[in-house]
């Protein structure tokens, strides 16, 4: 008896999920139709794709696994990521490579790292920040297979290295631009939705804020922290939040491009993000972009050849690691680039192309002299912030203290930090 | 920080909690507990994007969610009420269904791109009173408008009229209005269709009108849950449930907003000068949720509160007592 009820509820679920499913695929395939770019089909990504399922390796070539904490298709940091690693395959000799989407930070995320280093992979990338202290952990239970960890900032100076790029000087030039947009629009507020207090955030909300004042120095700059990196419905309430309160352009330091959908509704303007097709929305000013392709090459062939050594590894723009939307080559200025004072315009490319030659580096971007958003000197005249001082909040490391250290706002940041 | 932005979004992002809170009434209150909002929801909020997506009209999606989601709750109906097994475990289960079967077919949607969502309006002479009128009437979308007009008619379904009267019999004595009647296994089916097909405008009002698109399981974060905690907030009372929603949605822009001002009432804004405690502020939704949920298992405190007595227990014909 017991048993045949359970057959009955059994036979019923699985009437209702094929009917559910007969019911809806219809209308959700039309919507896959435009994946045309579609990458070479992923030997990893399984179809049905239960959350967290371990990619295979290929035997006798170089496996490359890449740890993406959203979806590939965010339009944003995920995605940047993902196009990075088809460069890989597409550029390398000889390599395999996978990926595993929507892995939480944490425990959860150690286990990936595990699964994929037990099945063999030769080099693991690990995209978001709090992935750090779990591939540290693997990394030292598996020294023969490199770990690469994006953002963060730790390494063990053996098999796992410590990988990131100077967004600062492209959010520098993104600050000049917002600037020079708020005041041509007679709003000279800007709005910065950051996503955690740690010294990454509020190095890029400071370098928005001195390029800001370089091109409009009456502006001021709201923060919101949202505390998460990828949650696209509360990314967008911040932008609201931020456009309500006043602000006329608002940046995004989390992963996804809400912010340009938010200010198109708004008729005002957002500053996506992370990856160059981010910026598709009306209302979207520029973004500030990685390039990651030629960085994780070099990377994958450098362990490939045994020269790349794990450590600290922190690229500028001259290595085509990064960009500004409407700037590069072969790109056009946004809507709200064109009607720009050219003055100002051509004071972005300038420094851009200097960027672009590495005459102009994250350093000259925190040159003093720099005062805070209290009116005290942080970086006196003719002194710069060293690489210890972009990242680290105060002392610093036990072996790498810094002088001025990351954890002041900028002048024009209506903001404060925790003490 | 301004009083009327933050209810006028509180406004509009409880819209959502409105629809999802009231089904799960008419759910209950027909005896039935369905904890399965949060996977009907984003089922609704999938396939309302995805139908609007291909066909670019957003009231068939409304539809197709509401179809779906509903169908969605037939399996709790059938589980629950024809084979009698445990409401909880049925709900539950049904969560993870409805979130799988989303997020497998949801696959890929997220780059959608643009598509034409339901468009604010604001409504004249009634939108031009100060203050309410700004809240209320300014700028919302012609969904929670709806809502302005749904929750007073399920009150008045619920209280004042004959099939509301059947519906809390069943609730309340199932062997007593079967004995008058009524269908008690048709009617809990109907009332758990309602409160599938509510979960499901409430989904599509997430992905059509208040945050536009499909972000997988984040589209709702939970909002299910949270109705299923309104509920008992709101005393399996429409009106009251209106309150407890707008109230909610509220707090979901003040987190934002408080950070605003560096002082608040002549003191300092301690969410200004430090963005760590914004997650207690986060952190509110989902323990007041764990709260009422642990008070409301209590039997003393779900008859203080005016729970319908039949609640979850399934009804057996013949059985004495039942």
């Amino acid at each position: 008896m017991k048993m045949n009820k359970m057959w009955r509820v059994l036979s019923a679920v699985m009437i209702m999920v094929m009917i559910l499913s007969a019911c809806v695929t219809p209308t959700a395939a039309p919507t896959k139709a435009p994946e045309a770019t579609k990458a070479p089909e992923q030997p990893t990504a399984a179809p049905e794709k239960p959350a967290l399922q371990i990619p295979d390796v290929v035997a006798g070539k170089f496996n490359v696994a890449m740890v993406l904490i959203g979806p590939h298709d965010d339009g944003g940091w995920s995605q940047a990521h993902y196009e990075g690693l088809k460069y890989v395959e597409a550029n390398v000799q000889n390599v395999n490579v996978a990926y595993i989407e929507n892995v939480p930070e944490g425990a959860d995320s150690e286990q990936v790292f595990r699964s994929l280093a037990r099945k063999g992979f030769n080099l693991i990338f690990g995209t978001s920040f709090g992935f750090m202290d779990p591939m540290e952990i693997v990394a030292n239970e598996f020294p023969d297979i490199t770990f690469i960890h994006i953002s963060g900032y730790k390494s063990n100076g053996k098999n796992f290295g410590n990988l990131f790029g100077a967004m600062e000087s492209m959010k520098y030039l993104a600050g000049m631009v917002a600037g020079a947009r708020a005041k041509k629009d007679g709003n000279p507020r800007i709005g910065y939705m950051a996503t955690f207090p740690i010294p990454e955030e509020i190095r890029l909300g400071n370098a928005i804020a001195l390029g800001m004042k370089k091109t409009c120095p009456e502006c001021t700059m709201d923060v919101r922290w949202i505390n998460t990196w990828h949650d696209p419905v509360i990314e967008k309430e911040a932008a609201a939040s931020l456009f309500d309160a006043g602000a006329q352009v608002v940046f995004t330091g989390a992963d996804t491009p809400a912010v340009a959908d938010v200010a198109t509704t708004k008729g005002k303007w957002g500053v996506t993000y992370d990856f160059v097709g981010s910026c598709k929305a009306e209302r979207c000013l520029t973004a500030p972009y990685w390039n990651w392709g030629p960085v994780y090459a070099k990377v994958a062939q450098g362990v490939i050849d045994k020269t790349y050594k794990p450590g600290w590894d922190y690229f500028d723009a001259e290595t085509n690691g990064l960009g500004l939307y409407g700037f590069m080559e072969g790109q056009t200025l946004t809507k709200g680039l064109a009607d720009l004072d050219p003055e100002v315009l051509s004071m972005v490319k300038d420094t851009l192309a200097k960027m672009l030659k590495g005459e102009f580096t994250r350093f000259d971007v925190f040159s003093g002299p720099i005062k805070d958003n209290t009116g005290k000197v942080i970086v006196p005249e003719g002194e710069k912030l060293q690489q210890a001082d972009l990242d680290q909040f105060p002392p610093g490391a036990e072996n790498l203290k810094c002088t001025y250290c990351m954890k002041w706002w900028a002048e024009g940041i209506n903001a404060e930090l925790p003490k | 920080m301004d009083l009327v932005i933050i209810l006028q979004a509180g406004v509009a992002s409880g819209t959502v909690l409105l629809f999802a809170t009231i089904g799960e009434i008419f759910c209950e209150r027909a005896g039935v507990t369905n904890l399965g909002v949060e996977g009907m929801m984003l089922l609704g909020a999938m396939s309302a994007f995805s139908v609007t997506v291909a066909t670019g009209n957003a009231f068939a999606g409304i539809l197709v969610a509401m179809l779906a989601a509903g169908l969605l709750s037939q399996v709790h109906a059938v589980i629950t009420i024809h084979l009698q097994a445990d409401q909880v475990v049925s709900g539950l289960a049904l969560t993870f269904l409805g979130t799988g079967v989303s997020l497998v077919l949801g696959e890929g949607l997220s780059k959608a791109g643009t598509i034409a969502v339901l468009p604010p309006i604001t409504i004249p002479v009634l939108g031009w009173i100060p203050f309410i009128g700004e809240i209320f009437f300014k700028n919302q979308n012609i969904l929670v408008y709806f809502g302005y007009v749904f929750f007073p008619l399920c009150w008045y379904f619920i209280n004042r009229t004959r099939p509301g009267l059947h519906l809390r019999a069943v609730g309340e004595y199932p062997a007593a209005a079967d004995a008058l009647g009524i269908n008690v296994y048709r009617t809990r089916y109907l009332y758990v269709l309602v409160g599938g097909m509510l979960a499901g405008l409430a989904g599509a009002t997430i992905s059509l009108a208040i945050s536009p698109g499909w972000f997988s399981e984040l589209t709702t974060a939970g909002q299910g849950w949270i109705a299923v905690g309104l509920v008992i907030f709101a005393r399996w009372d429409p009106l009251q449930a209106a309150v407890g929603s707008y109230i909610f949605g509220a707090l979901r822009r003040l987190i934002l907003d408080i950070q605003g001002p560096a002082m608040l009432f002549g003191l300092v804004n301690p969410f200004f000068a430090n963005p760590y405690y914004g997650f207690f502020l986060q952190m509110i939704p989902y323990a007041f949720t764990v709260i009422v949920l642990v008070m409301g298992s209590r039997e003393a405190m779900r008859k203080r509160l005016g729970a319908p007595a039949a609640l979850g227990l399934p009804y057996i014909r013949g059985q004495r007592g039942a």
